[in-house]
Protein backbone atom coordinates (compact mmCIF):
# COMPACT_ATOMS: atom_id res chain seq x y z
CA UNK A 1 0.00 0.00 0.00
CA UNK A 2 2.90 2.29 0.83
CA UNK A 3 4.39 1.91 -2.64
CA UNK A 4 1.05 2.56 -4.28
CA UNK A 5 0.37 5.69 -2.27
CA UNK A 6 3.72 7.11 -3.28
CA UNK A 7 3.58 6.33 -6.98
CA UNK A 8 2.63 9.27 -9.19
CA UNK A 9 -0.93 10.16 -10.20
CA UNK A 10 -1.93 10.81 -13.78
CA UNK A 11 -2.42 14.39 -12.63
CA UNK A 12 1.07 15.85 -12.30
CA UNK A 13 -0.36 18.86 -10.47
CA UNK A 14 -1.92 16.74 -7.78
CA UNK A 15 1.45 15.02 -7.22
CA UNK A 16 3.17 18.35 -6.89
CA UNK A 17 0.52 19.67 -4.54
CA UNK A 18 0.79 16.69 -2.19
CA UNK A 19 4.57 16.79 -2.34
CA UNK A 20 4.67 20.50 -1.60
CA UNK A 21 2.19 20.07 1.26
CA UNK A 22 4.38 17.40 2.81
CA UNK A 23 7.46 19.57 2.35
CA UNK A 24 5.72 22.49 3.99
CA UNK A 25 5.01 20.38 7.10
CA UNK A 26 8.61 19.18 7.09
CA UNK A 27 10.02 22.68 6.85
CA UNK A 28 7.71 23.81 9.65
CA UNK A 29 8.97 20.83 11.68
CA UNK A 30 12.53 21.86 10.81
CA UNK A 31 11.94 25.31 12.26
CA UNK A 32 10.43 23.87 15.44
CA UNK A 33 13.42 21.55 15.76
CA UNK A 34 15.79 24.50 15.40
CA UNK A 35 13.71 26.44 17.93
CA UNK A 36 14.19 23.69 20.49
CA UNK A 37 17.94 23.45 19.77
CA UNK A 38 18.21 27.21 20.31
CA UNK A 39 16.18 27.02 23.49
CA UNK A 40 18.51 24.35 24.89
CA UNK A 41 21.50 26.49 23.95
CA UNK A 42 19.88 29.47 25.64
CA UNK A 43 19.24 27.32 28.73
CA UNK A 44 22.84 26.10 28.82
CA UNK A 45 24.38 29.54 28.33
CA UNK A 46 21.64 31.51 30.12
CA UNK A 47 21.36 33.44 26.87
CA UNK A 48 18.20 35.50 27.25
CA UNK A 49 18.52 37.16 23.88
CA UNK A 50 18.45 33.78 22.14
CA UNK A 51 15.45 32.74 24.24
CA UNK A 52 13.68 35.92 23.22
CA UNK A 53 14.40 35.16 19.61
CA UNK A 54 12.74 31.75 20.04
CA UNK A 55 9.61 33.39 21.46
CA UNK A 56 9.48 35.81 18.52
CA UNK A 57 10.05 33.11 15.89
CA UNK A 58 7.09 31.10 17.17
CA UNK A 59 4.81 33.53 15.32
CA UNK A 60 6.28 32.21 12.09
CA UNK A 61 5.35 28.67 13.05
CA UNK A 62 1.82 29.85 13.78
CA UNK A 63 1.56 31.44 10.34
CA UNK A 64 2.76 28.24 8.73
CA UNK A 65 0.11 26.23 10.55
CA UNK A 66 -2.61 28.47 9.12
CA UNK A 67 -1.15 28.28 5.61
CA UNK A 68 -0.88 24.51 5.69
CA UNK A 69 -4.46 24.21 6.96
CA UNK A 70 -5.67 26.39 4.11
CA UNK A 71 -3.74 24.37 1.60
CA UNK A 72 -5.22 21.12 2.97
CA UNK A 73 -8.69 22.59 2.64
CA UNK A 74 -7.96 23.72 -0.89
CA UNK A 75 -6.69 20.29 -1.87
CA UNK A 76 -9.71 18.55 -0.33
CA UNK A 77 -12.06 20.92 -2.17
CA UNK A 78 -10.33 20.81 -5.52
CA UNK A 79 -8.91 17.30 -5.72
CA UNK A 80 -11.38 15.26 -3.69
CA UNK A 81 -8.60 12.98 -2.46
CA UNK A 82 -9.65 9.43 -1.64
CA UNK A 83 -8.12 6.33 -0.04
CA UNK A 84 -4.37 6.77 0.62
CA UNK A 85 -4.43 10.38 -0.60
CA UNK A 86 -7.30 11.24 1.74
CA UNK A 87 -5.53 9.56 4.67
CA UNK A 88 -2.39 11.52 3.83
CA UNK A 89 -4.18 14.88 3.71
CA UNK A 90 -6.08 14.20 6.96
CA UNK A 91 -2.84 13.03 8.55
CA UNK A 92 -1.18 16.26 7.52
CA UNK A 93 -4.03 18.30 9.02
CA UNK A 94 -3.46 16.53 12.33
CA UNK A 95 0.34 16.52 12.21
CA UNK A 96 0.19 20.23 11.39
CA UNK A 97 -1.66 20.89 14.65
CA UNK A 98 0.74 18.77 16.67
CA UNK A 99 3.83 20.43 15.20
CA UNK A 100 2.39 23.86 15.95
CA UNK A 101 1.68 22.78 19.52
CA UNK A 102 5.23 21.47 19.86
CA UNK A 103 6.26 24.98 18.80
CA UNK A 104 4.11 26.41 21.64
CA UNK A 105 5.68 24.02 24.16
CA UNK A 106 9.16 25.07 23.00
CA UNK A 107 8.13 28.68 23.46
CA UNK A 108 7.07 27.83 27.00
CA UNK A 109 10.52 26.38 27.74
CA UNK A 110 12.13 29.50 26.22
CA UNK A 111 9.93 31.65 28.47
CA UNK A 112 11.34 29.83 31.46
CA UNK A 113 14.88 30.84 30.40
CA UNK A 114 13.67 34.44 30.42
CA UNK A 115 12.50 34.27 34.05
CA UNK A 116 14.55 36.47 36.38
CA UNK A 117 14.75 34.22 39.42
CA UNK A 118 15.37 30.70 38.23
CA UNK A 119 16.37 28.07 40.79
CA UNK A 120 20.10 27.61 41.03
CA UNK A 121 20.03 23.79 41.17
CA UNK A 122 22.58 22.48 38.70
CA UNK A 123 21.07 18.98 38.85
CA UNK A 124 17.75 20.27 37.63
CA UNK A 125 19.39 22.32 34.91
CA UNK A 126 21.47 19.36 33.71
CA UNK A 127 18.40 17.09 33.88
CA UNK A 128 16.37 19.50 31.79
CA UNK A 129 19.19 19.85 29.34
CA UNK A 130 19.44 16.06 28.93
CA UNK A 131 15.71 15.56 28.60
CA UNK A 132 15.66 18.44 26.15
CA UNK A 133 18.16 16.64 23.99
CA UNK A 134 16.17 13.41 24.20
CA UNK A 135 13.10 15.20 22.86
CA UNK A 136 15.15 17.02 20.25
CA UNK A 137 16.29 13.62 18.96
CA UNK A 138 12.71 12.43 19.11
CA UNK A 139 11.43 15.36 17.03
CA UNK A 140 14.18 14.80 14.47
CA UNK A 141 13.44 11.07 14.23
CA UNK A 142 9.70 11.75 13.96
CA UNK A 143 10.15 14.18 11.09
CA UNK A 144 12.53 11.76 9.36
CA UNK A 145 10.00 8.97 9.71
CA UNK A 146 7.31 11.23 8.27
CA UNK A 147 9.52 12.27 5.36
CA UNK A 148 10.07 8.63 4.48
CA UNK A 149 6.63 7.46 5.63
CA UNK A 150 8.57 4.87 7.60
CA UNK A 151 6.16 2.86 9.75
CA UNK A 152 8.83 0.80 11.49
CA UNK A 153 10.69 3.92 12.60
CA UNK A 154 7.38 5.41 13.77
CA UNK A 155 6.70 2.35 15.94
CA UNK A 156 10.17 2.58 17.49
CA UNK A 157 9.76 6.31 18.28
CA UNK A 158 6.29 5.63 19.70
CA UNK A 159 7.83 3.24 22.19
CA UNK A 160 10.65 5.66 23.02
CA UNK A 161 8.16 8.04 24.56
CA UNK A 162 8.20 5.88 27.69
CA UNK A 163 11.82 6.98 28.26
CA UNK A 164 10.81 10.63 28.20
CA UNK A 165 8.02 9.92 30.66
CA UNK A 166 10.53 8.22 33.00
CA UNK A 167 12.94 11.14 32.83
CA UNK A 168 10.06 13.51 33.50
CA UNK A 169 9.02 11.60 36.60
CA UNK A 170 12.60 11.47 37.90
CA UNK A 171 13.03 15.20 37.41
CA UNK A 172 9.70 15.90 39.06
CA UNK A 173 10.83 14.08 42.23
CA UNK A 174 14.10 16.01 42.14
CA UNK A 175 12.24 19.30 41.79
CA UNK A 176 10.00 18.50 44.73
CA UNK A 177 12.98 17.88 46.98
CA UNK A 178 15.02 20.89 45.75
CA UNK A 179 12.07 23.23 45.95
CA UNK A 180 12.08 23.13 49.72
CA UNK A 181 15.66 24.40 49.80
CA UNK A 182 14.88 27.42 47.63
CA UNK A 183 11.31 28.01 48.62
CA UNK A 184 11.63 31.79 48.35
CA UNK A 185 11.56 31.65 44.54
CA UNK A 186 8.38 29.68 44.18
CA UNK A 187 7.35 31.39 40.92
CA UNK A 188 10.67 30.33 39.41
CA UNK A 189 10.00 26.76 40.41
CA UNK A 190 6.59 26.94 38.83
CA UNK A 191 8.22 27.96 35.58
CA UNK A 192 10.55 24.99 35.83
CA UNK A 193 7.55 22.72 36.35
CA UNK A 194 5.81 24.22 33.34
CA UNK A 195 8.90 23.71 31.21
CA UNK A 196 9.27 20.11 32.36
CA UNK A 197 5.65 19.49 31.61
CA UNK A 198 6.18 21.05 28.16
CA UNK A 199 9.00 18.59 27.46
CA UNK A 200 6.85 15.67 28.46
CA UNK A 201 4.04 16.96 26.22
CA UNK A 202 6.39 17.25 23.26
CA UNK A 203 7.12 13.53 23.66
CA UNK A 204 3.37 12.85 23.61
CA UNK A 205 2.92 14.97 20.50
CA UNK A 206 5.68 13.13 18.68
CA UNK A 207 3.94 9.93 19.66
CA UNK A 208 0.69 11.28 18.18
CA UNK A 209 2.46 12.14 14.93
CA UNK A 210 3.79 8.59 14.72
CA UNK A 211 0.28 7.23 15.25
CA UNK A 212 -1.10 9.39 12.41
CA UNK A 213 1.76 8.32 10.19
CA UNK A 214 1.01 4.64 10.80
CA UNK A 215 -2.64 5.34 10.02
CA UNK A 216 -1.74 7.15 6.83
CA UNK A 217 0.44 4.34 5.50
CA UNK A 218 -1.29 1.25 6.83
CA UNK A 219 -4.81 2.49 7.41
CA UNK A 220 -4.69 1.09 10.95
CA UNK A 221 -5.64 3.17 13.96
CA UNK A 222 -3.27 2.60 16.89
CA UNK A 223 -4.52 5.51 18.97
CA UNK A 224 -5.79 4.91 22.51
CA UNK A 225 -4.64 1.29 22.55
CA UNK A 226 -2.95 -0.08 25.66
CA UNK A 227 -0.37 -2.11 23.79
CA UNK A 228 -0.76 -1.04 20.17
CA UNK A 229 2.05 -2.90 18.54
CA UNK A 230 1.49 -6.06 20.57
CA UNK A 231 -2.07 -6.12 19.27
CA UNK A 232 -0.96 -5.39 15.74
CA UNK A 233 1.49 -8.26 15.48
CA UNK B 1 5.59 27.81 4.62
CA UNK B 2 8.48 28.56 2.36
CA UNK B 3 6.97 26.17 -0.11
CA UNK B 4 3.46 27.44 0.50
CA UNK B 5 4.35 31.11 0.68
CA UNK B 6 4.21 31.08 -3.07
CA UNK B 7 1.63 28.34 -3.56
CA UNK B 8 2.14 26.28 -6.65
CA UNK B 9 -1.00 26.95 -8.57
CA UNK B 10 -2.72 30.02 -7.23
CA UNK B 11 -3.81 32.61 -9.74
CA UNK B 12 -4.38 36.36 -9.39
CA UNK B 13 -7.85 37.56 -8.45
CA UNK B 14 -9.91 38.55 -11.47
CA UNK B 15 -10.03 42.20 -10.43
CA UNK B 16 -6.26 42.35 -10.39
CA UNK B 17 -5.88 41.33 -14.02
CA UNK B 18 -4.73 43.93 -16.51
CA UNK B 19 -6.65 44.37 -19.74
CA UNK B 20 -3.69 42.85 -21.59
CA UNK B 21 -4.19 39.59 -19.63
CA UNK B 22 -7.69 39.18 -21.01
CA UNK B 23 -8.43 36.87 -23.93
CA UNK B 24 -12.20 37.26 -24.16
CA UNK B 25 -14.03 40.31 -22.88
CA UNK B 26 -17.78 39.85 -22.60
CA UNK B 27 -19.82 43.00 -21.89
CA UNK B 28 -23.54 43.15 -21.17
CA UNK B 29 -24.29 40.18 -23.37
CA UNK B 30 -27.96 39.35 -23.93
CA UNK B 31 -28.84 36.45 -26.20
CA UNK B 32 -32.28 35.60 -27.53
CA UNK B 33 -33.55 32.57 -29.38
CA UNK B 34 -36.59 34.15 -31.05
CA UNK B 35 -38.50 35.83 -28.23
CA UNK B 36 -36.88 33.77 -25.50
CA UNK B 37 -34.04 35.45 -23.64
CA UNK B 38 -31.41 32.82 -22.91
CA UNK B 39 -28.50 34.90 -21.60
CA UNK B 40 -29.05 37.93 -19.37
CA UNK B 41 -26.53 40.75 -19.19
CA UNK B 42 -23.45 38.54 -19.00
CA UNK B 43 -20.26 40.48 -18.31
CA UNK B 44 -17.05 38.57 -17.73
CA UNK B 45 -13.37 38.83 -18.58
CA UNK B 46 -11.79 35.52 -19.47
CA UNK B 47 -8.05 35.54 -18.80
CA UNK B 48 -5.40 34.56 -21.30
CA UNK B 49 -3.43 31.33 -20.93
CA UNK B 50 -5.66 30.14 -18.15
CA UNK B 51 -8.38 27.54 -17.89
CA UNK B 52 -11.83 28.96 -17.18
CA UNK B 53 -14.64 26.57 -16.34
CA UNK B 54 -18.31 27.34 -16.79
CA UNK B 55 -20.58 25.35 -14.52
CA UNK B 56 -24.30 25.32 -13.92
CA UNK B 57 -27.34 23.07 -14.24
CA UNK B 58 -28.56 21.78 -17.62
CA UNK B 59 -30.19 24.45 -19.71
CA UNK B 60 -28.57 27.34 -17.85
CA UNK B 61 -26.91 28.64 -21.01
CA UNK B 62 -23.33 27.35 -20.59
CA UNK B 63 -22.97 25.95 -24.11
CA UNK B 64 -24.87 28.89 -25.59
CA UNK B 65 -22.43 31.25 -23.92
CA UNK B 66 -19.30 29.59 -25.31
CA UNK B 67 -21.09 29.23 -28.65
CA UNK B 68 -20.96 33.04 -28.78
CA UNK B 69 -17.18 33.04 -28.59
CA UNK B 70 -16.77 31.51 -32.05
CA UNK B 71 -20.18 32.62 -33.33
CA UNK B 72 -21.45 29.09 -33.50
CA UNK B 73 -24.86 30.46 -32.57
CA UNK B 74 -24.95 32.19 -35.98
CA UNK B 75 -26.01 28.79 -37.32
CA UNK B 76 -29.31 29.26 -35.52
CA UNK B 77 -31.42 31.68 -37.56
CA UNK B 78 -33.52 32.62 -34.55
CA UNK B 79 -30.55 33.75 -32.51
CA UNK B 80 -29.86 37.40 -31.95
CA UNK B 81 -27.47 39.10 -29.66
CA UNK B 82 -27.09 42.40 -27.82
CA UNK B 83 -23.90 43.48 -26.11
CA UNK B 84 -20.33 42.88 -27.02
CA UNK B 85 -17.79 40.07 -27.07
CA UNK B 86 -14.22 41.17 -27.82
CA UNK B 87 -11.35 38.92 -28.65
CA UNK B 88 -7.96 40.58 -28.99
CA UNK B 89 -9.69 43.92 -28.51
CA UNK B 90 -11.99 43.44 -31.52
CA UNK B 91 -15.74 43.05 -31.40
CA UNK B 92 -16.39 39.62 -32.92
CA UNK B 93 -19.97 40.53 -33.83
CA UNK B 94 -18.81 43.40 -35.99
CA UNK B 95 -20.18 43.05 -39.52
CA UNK B 96 -16.64 43.03 -40.95
CA UNK B 97 -15.57 40.08 -38.80
CA UNK B 98 -14.49 37.16 -40.98
CA UNK B 99 -16.26 34.24 -39.30
CA UNK B 100 -14.14 31.32 -40.65
CA UNK B 101 -11.06 33.23 -39.52
CA UNK B 102 -12.60 33.67 -36.08
CA UNK B 103 -13.37 29.95 -35.89
CA UNK B 104 -9.78 29.08 -36.81
CA UNK B 105 -8.63 31.33 -33.98
CA UNK B 106 -11.22 29.98 -31.53
CA UNK B 107 -11.26 26.19 -31.81
CA UNK B 108 -14.03 24.05 -30.36
CA UNK B 109 -14.32 20.46 -29.15
CA UNK B 110 -17.66 18.86 -28.38
CA UNK B 111 -19.01 16.33 -25.96
CA UNK B 112 -18.82 13.30 -28.23
CA UNK B 113 -15.63 12.68 -30.14
CA UNK B 114 -16.43 13.40 -33.76
CA UNK B 115 -13.45 12.31 -35.87
CA UNK B 116 -14.08 12.17 -39.61
CA UNK B 117 -14.15 8.65 -41.07
CA UNK B 118 -10.73 9.10 -42.63
CA UNK B 119 -7.20 8.42 -41.44
CA UNK B 120 -5.74 9.87 -38.26
CA UNK B 121 -3.34 11.92 -40.37
CA UNK B 122 -6.07 13.34 -42.61
CA UNK B 123 -8.18 14.21 -39.59
CA UNK B 124 -5.41 16.36 -38.17
CA UNK B 125 -4.64 18.17 -41.44
CA UNK B 126 -8.29 18.59 -42.44
CA UNK B 127 -8.48 22.28 -41.51
CA UNK B 128 -5.07 22.98 -43.00
CA UNK B 129 -6.07 21.46 -46.34
CA UNK B 130 -9.20 23.63 -46.34
CA UNK B 131 -6.92 26.62 -45.80
CA UNK B 132 -5.13 25.49 -48.98
CA UNK B 133 -1.94 24.12 -47.44
CA UNK B 134 -0.68 21.11 -49.39
CA UNK B 135 3.08 21.12 -48.79
CA UNK B 136 3.70 17.61 -47.49
CA UNK B 137 6.47 18.63 -45.16
CA UNK B 138 4.39 21.37 -43.56
CA UNK B 139 1.50 18.98 -43.09
CA UNK B 140 3.76 16.27 -41.63
CA UNK B 141 5.18 18.73 -39.15
CA UNK B 142 1.74 20.02 -38.21
CA UNK B 143 0.51 16.44 -37.59
CA UNK B 144 3.42 15.57 -35.37
CA UNK B 145 3.27 18.83 -33.44
CA UNK B 146 -0.52 18.76 -32.92
CA UNK B 147 -0.51 15.10 -31.86
CA UNK B 148 2.32 15.80 -29.43
CA UNK B 149 0.40 18.70 -27.92
CA UNK B 150 -2.68 16.53 -27.63
CA UNK B 151 -0.61 13.83 -25.85
CA UNK B 152 -1.53 11.30 -28.50
CA UNK B 153 1.62 11.06 -30.63
CA UNK B 154 3.21 8.10 -28.83
CA UNK B 155 0.04 6.07 -29.11
CA UNK B 156 -0.61 6.63 -32.83
CA UNK B 157 2.72 7.46 -34.45
CA UNK B 158 2.95 4.00 -36.04
CA UNK B 159 -0.59 4.00 -37.40
CA UNK B 160 -1.13 7.50 -38.70
CA UNK B 161 -2.81 6.20 -41.85
CA UNK B 162 -5.24 3.88 -40.08
CA UNK B 163 -8.82 5.00 -39.82
CA UNK B 164 -9.47 7.36 -36.91
CA UNK B 165 -12.56 5.31 -36.10
CA UNK B 166 -10.34 2.46 -34.88
CA UNK B 167 -9.15 4.55 -31.94
CA UNK B 168 -10.74 4.29 -28.50
CA UNK B 169 -13.15 7.11 -27.61
CA UNK B 170 -10.57 8.68 -25.30
CA UNK B 171 -8.04 8.66 -28.12
CA UNK B 172 -10.64 9.97 -30.56
CA UNK B 173 -11.33 12.90 -28.26
CA UNK B 174 -7.63 13.71 -28.07
CA UNK B 175 -7.48 13.41 -31.87
CA UNK B 176 -10.30 15.93 -32.18
CA UNK B 177 -8.36 18.24 -29.85
CA UNK B 178 -5.27 17.71 -32.06
CA UNK B 179 -7.38 18.61 -35.09
CA UNK B 180 -8.27 21.93 -33.45
CA UNK B 181 -4.70 22.55 -32.33
CA UNK B 182 -3.34 22.00 -35.86
CA UNK B 183 -4.99 25.27 -36.84
CA UNK B 184 -2.97 26.97 -34.11
CA UNK B 185 -5.92 28.59 -32.38
CA UNK B 186 -5.50 31.15 -29.61
CA UNK B 187 -8.50 29.93 -27.71
CA UNK B 188 -9.85 26.45 -27.25
CA UNK B 189 -13.49 25.95 -26.27
CA UNK B 190 -14.28 22.57 -24.77
CA UNK B 191 -17.94 21.70 -24.43
CA UNK B 192 -18.19 18.80 -21.98
CA UNK B 193 -15.12 17.18 -23.53
CA UNK B 194 -15.01 14.16 -21.22
CA UNK B 195 -18.62 13.38 -20.49
CA UNK B 196 -18.57 10.41 -22.88
CA UNK B 197 -15.24 9.06 -21.63
CA UNK B 198 -14.09 6.57 -19.00
CA UNK B 199 -12.33 7.83 -15.84
CA UNK B 200 -8.77 7.19 -17.04
CA UNK B 201 -9.34 8.85 -20.43
CA UNK B 202 -10.95 11.71 -18.52
CA UNK B 203 -7.87 12.15 -16.36
CA UNK B 204 -5.65 12.04 -19.45
CA UNK B 205 -7.70 14.79 -21.10
CA UNK B 206 -7.64 16.82 -17.89
CA UNK B 207 -3.89 16.47 -17.72
CA UNK B 208 -3.76 17.56 -21.35
CA UNK B 209 -5.83 20.64 -20.47
CA UNK B 210 -3.31 21.43 -17.74
CA UNK B 211 -0.50 21.32 -20.27
CA UNK B 212 -2.40 23.31 -22.91
CA UNK B 213 -2.81 26.37 -20.71
CA UNK B 214 0.80 27.37 -21.33
CA UNK B 215 0.01 27.99 -25.01
CA UNK B 216 -3.72 28.51 -25.24
CA UNK B 217 -6.62 30.05 -23.42
CA UNK B 218 -9.02 27.26 -22.53
CA UNK B 219 -12.71 27.63 -21.74
CA UNK B 220 -14.39 24.44 -20.59
CA UNK B 221 -18.06 23.80 -20.03
CA UNK B 222 -18.61 20.94 -17.65
CA UNK B 223 -21.39 19.27 -15.71
CA UNK B 224 -18.77 17.65 -13.56
CA UNK B 225 -18.10 20.03 -10.69
CA UNK B 226 -15.13 18.05 -9.56
CA UNK B 227 -13.64 18.37 -13.01
CA UNK B 228 -14.03 22.14 -12.86
CA UNK B 229 -12.33 22.08 -9.46
CA UNK B 230 -9.47 19.95 -10.75
CA UNK B 231 -8.66 21.62 -14.04
CA UNK B 232 -9.68 25.24 -13.96
CA UNK B 233 -8.03 28.41 -12.71
CA UNK B 234 -11.26 30.41 -12.78
CA UNK B 235 -14.87 29.25 -12.52
CA UNK B 236 -18.09 30.90 -13.58
CA UNK B 237 -21.44 29.72 -12.21
CA UNK B 238 -24.35 30.28 -14.52
CA UNK B 239 -27.96 29.84 -13.52
CA UNK B 240 -30.96 30.42 -15.77
CA UNK B 241 -28.88 32.48 -18.14
CA UNK B 242 -27.45 34.73 -15.45
CA UNK B 243 -23.89 34.84 -14.27
CA UNK B 244 -24.30 34.30 -10.56
CA UNK B 245 -20.66 34.21 -9.55
CA UNK B 246 -17.34 34.31 -11.34
CA UNK B 247 -14.09 34.06 -9.44
CA UNK B 248 -10.88 32.12 -9.08
CA UNK B 249 -11.58 28.42 -8.61
CA UNK B 250 -10.08 28.31 -5.11
CA UNK B 251 -12.61 30.87 -3.94
CA UNK B 252 -15.57 29.27 -5.69
CA UNK B 253 -14.83 25.85 -4.21
CA UNK B 254 -13.79 26.89 -0.71
CA UNK B 255 -15.59 30.15 0.07
CA UNK B 256 -18.11 31.12 -2.62
CA UNK B 257 -19.64 34.51 -2.05
CA UNK B 258 -23.12 33.75 -3.29
CA UNK B 259 -25.45 31.44 -1.45
CA UNK B 260 -26.75 30.09 -4.75
CA UNK B 261 -23.25 29.01 -5.76
CA UNK B 262 -22.71 27.30 -2.44
CA UNK B 263 -26.05 25.52 -2.75
CA UNK B 264 -25.22 24.32 -6.25
CA UNK B 265 -21.69 23.09 -5.64
CA UNK B 266 -22.59 21.36 -2.39
CA UNK B 267 -25.54 19.59 -3.98
CA UNK B 268 -28.19 21.40 -1.94
CA UNK B 269 -29.81 22.67 -5.02
CA UNK B 270 -33.61 22.80 -4.74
Amino acid sequence: MQELSQSPHISGRFNQELESLKNAVLSMGGIVEEQLANTLKALRDSDKRLAEQVVITDARVNDMEVHIDQECMRIIARRNPIAGDLRLVLTIVKINTDVERIGDEVERIANMVLVKSLPSSEIIKAGMFNTGHLILDMIRATLDAFARMDVEAAKAIHQDDAKIDQEYKKLLIQVLSDMQQEAEILPGWLDVLWALRAMERIGDRCKNICEYLIYSVEGINVRHLENPFGELS
Amino acid sequence: MDTLDSPLFTVPKLDNLAQSDIAIDVRDLDLYFGERKVLHQISMRIPQNKVTAIIGPSGCGKSTLIGCFNRLNDLNQDCHIKGRVSIGGKDIFHHKQNVPELRAKVGMVFQRPNPFPISIYENVVYGLRIKGISDRRLLDNAVESALHKAALWDEVKDKLFDSALLLSSGQQQRLVIARSLALEPEILLLDEPTSALDPISTLLIEELINDLRSQFTVVIVTHNLQQAARVSDYTAFLYQGELIEYSDTDTIFTMPEQQQTEAYITGRYG
